[in-house]
């Protein structure tokens, strides 16, 4: 057993865990954290993405002792307790979920993407990797967002969802 | 996931130490990889010794020009880098065509250069392979292999190198610095990865208590005009079923500098050296970009799986020089 210390949506918790616990089984087992989804352990679903330290992560492949100390948000950190998030709230508005077993880690994921292209981070289709100022096309928006994965074949609605978002984002 | 003890490194000397005095140890990187394999039984290590706090997170401009990156910059950073997109477009691109952007916000370069074969049966621990298990056999090259290799195999392993960044790598002459407790070595990557031969579980260069602490990239006139190009399955988060790095330089219509390194197709990243060979000085037309391709996949040997790749990874090569010559860099 180690001692872990998490931090998780803004509230310390400390845990004795196996060193071979995942990110995720403790989220979800030992924190009660449900939202984060397990879908395939093993980093090819994204089901279970949150952010550490504002950076999109597949918490199924984390050891949850790497993570000590690290800031975490999953999708109750993001939700709150109001209305929803208003990336949540496009979602619905969008149909980007049927079942939505993928919803919370396409949102945690969403989230941290807009991070790294507002820091001006190319993607696989990016045609010019120096140019500033990139568009957030939906073929782009399509490729950061590969590592998310729906059953339900709900991207479209997905697309648009994060599209309103990010455009109203700018306006503010 | 079988149990083990952990550790969290400080500092390199104590963690070349741990795993210099615990056969049973291995390093833990982004662990993209590592626990992947520990959940599936396939790494069954007793300790974990967890680099990731080491101070080796660092892309740095060498006086010669080169770049050195140090062996946690995690991928993401790495293709991000303002020094790597504008001198190295190659390298930036292959890291982005890899894997998923949360799992390059994790995987390090150190564990990326380690990172294990895909194959579906050395996953799965009823088969037979050679590489999981030395003398139970290889179900792939009797089996289903369209994922695999049809340079560098043996009659004892098939599995072709899953890396992207590696092949960038190769084509960008990259030195590989590993350190143990008997002192720091540089390996050129053309070394680095060992092809199968008849120990395909041997499968680099290190010895299991060496550490990756970085890779330098030496200063190169040509890599500014390079590019990557990916073939696979569906359009991203997939393996390539051949991938081509490569850098151009042409002057007055004829080549004068290219840097080719195939991946998808072979057991190691793949440098095209015989390509090179027929390019440089040749026209810079399609044809020589064929003929180029023609001869580095004349040694090519495919199964009913896999021959599809030799025609591919022929267009492949020459399609990439073409948009080199006609589009120039992506940088
Ligand atoms: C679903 C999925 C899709 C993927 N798709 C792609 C893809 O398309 N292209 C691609 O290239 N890759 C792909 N990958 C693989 C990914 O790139 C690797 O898993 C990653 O680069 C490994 O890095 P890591 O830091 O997580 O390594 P770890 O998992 O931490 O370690 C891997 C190995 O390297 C050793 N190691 C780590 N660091 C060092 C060091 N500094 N010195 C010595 N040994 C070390 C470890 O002991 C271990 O044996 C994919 C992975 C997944 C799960
Ligand atoms: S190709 Fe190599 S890794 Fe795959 S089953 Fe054969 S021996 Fe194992
Ligand atoms: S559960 Fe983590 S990626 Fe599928
Ligand atoms: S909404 Fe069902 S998996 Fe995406």
């Amino acid at each position: 057993m180690v001692e872990v210390r998490l931090r998780v949506n803004g509230a310390e918790a400390s845990l004795d865990l196996p060193p071979q616990v995942s990110l995720l089984d403790a989220l979800r087992e030992r924190l009660g954290l449900t939202g984060t989804k397990k879908g395939c352990d093993q980093g090819a679903c994204g089901a279970c993405t949150v952010l550490a330290d504002g950076e999109r992560i597949n918490s199924c492949l984390a050891l949850a002792v790497q993570y000590a100390g690290r800031e975490i948000t999953t999708i109750e950190g993001i939700a709150g307790d109001g209305p929803g998030h208003p990336l949540q709230r496009a979602f619905v508005r969008n149909d980007g979920l049927q079942c939505g077993y993928c919803t919370s880690g396409q949102i945690c994921s969403a989230l941290g993407m807009l991070a790294e292209h507002g820091a001006g981070m190319p993607s696989a289709v990016t045609e010019h990797l120096c140019a500033d100022g990139l568009e957030l096309s939906d073929e782009e928006i399509r490729e950061r967002m590969s590592g998310n994965l729906c059953r339900c074949g709900a991207y479209n609605g997905i697309v648009d969802a994060i599209r309103e978002f990010a455009a109203a984002e700018a306006e503010r | 996931m079988r149990p083990f003890a952990y550790l969290s490194a400080p500092d390199v000397a104590t963690a070349v130490r741990a795993v210099a005095d615990d056969p049973g140890a291995k390093f833990l990187g982004g662990g993209t990889n590592l626990v992947d394999l520990m959940r599936t039984g396939i790494e069954r290590p007793d300790t974990v010794v967890d680099i990731t706090s080491l101070p080796l997170a660092e892309v740095e401009e060498r006086p010669d020009g080169g770049v050195r990156i140090g062996a946690l910059v995690r991928n993401g950073r790495l293709a991000a880098h303002p020094l790597i997109r504008a001198r190295y477009p190659v390298l930036s691109q292959a890291v982005l065509a890899g894997a998923s952007a949360q799992l390059r916000n994790m995987a390090t370069v150190g564990g990326n250069l380690l990172q294990r074969t895909r194959c579906p049966y050395f996953y799965d621990r009823t088969a037979a392979c050679n590489k999981r298990e030395p003398g139970s056999g290889c179900d792939a090259i009797g089996g289903f292999n369209r994922s695999h290799a049809v340079l560098g195999v043996s009659g004892s392993c098939i599995a072709a190198h899953p890396s992207d960044m590696c092949v960038a790598l190769a084509a960008l002459d990259a030195v590989v610095e590993v350190e143990s407790v008997r002192g720091v070595r540089r390996v050129p990557l053309a070394s680095f990865h060992r092809p199968p031969g008849d120990t395909p579980h041997v499968e680099t260069d290190l010895s299991p208590d060496e550490l990756v602490t970085a890779v330098e990239l030496p200063p190169s006139p040509i890599a500014a005009n390079s590019r990557y190009r990916k073939v696979r399955d569906r359009a991203s988060y997939a393996f390539a079923l051949v991938s081509v790095a490569a850098a151009l330089e042409v002057r007055d219509g004829a080549v004068t500098g290219v840097a080719l390194a195939l991946g998808g197709v072979a057991t190691t990243p793949w440098r095209a050296r015989e390509a090179e060979r027929a390019l440089l000085g040749a026209p810079a037309t399609e044809e020589s970009f064929r003929r180029a391709a023609e001869a580095e996949l004349a040694p090519a040997t495919g199964l009913p799986g896999n021959t599809f790749k030799i025609e591919l990874a022929r267009r492949a090569v020459t399609a990439t020089l073409r948009r080199l010559l006609t589009e120039g860099s992506p940088a």
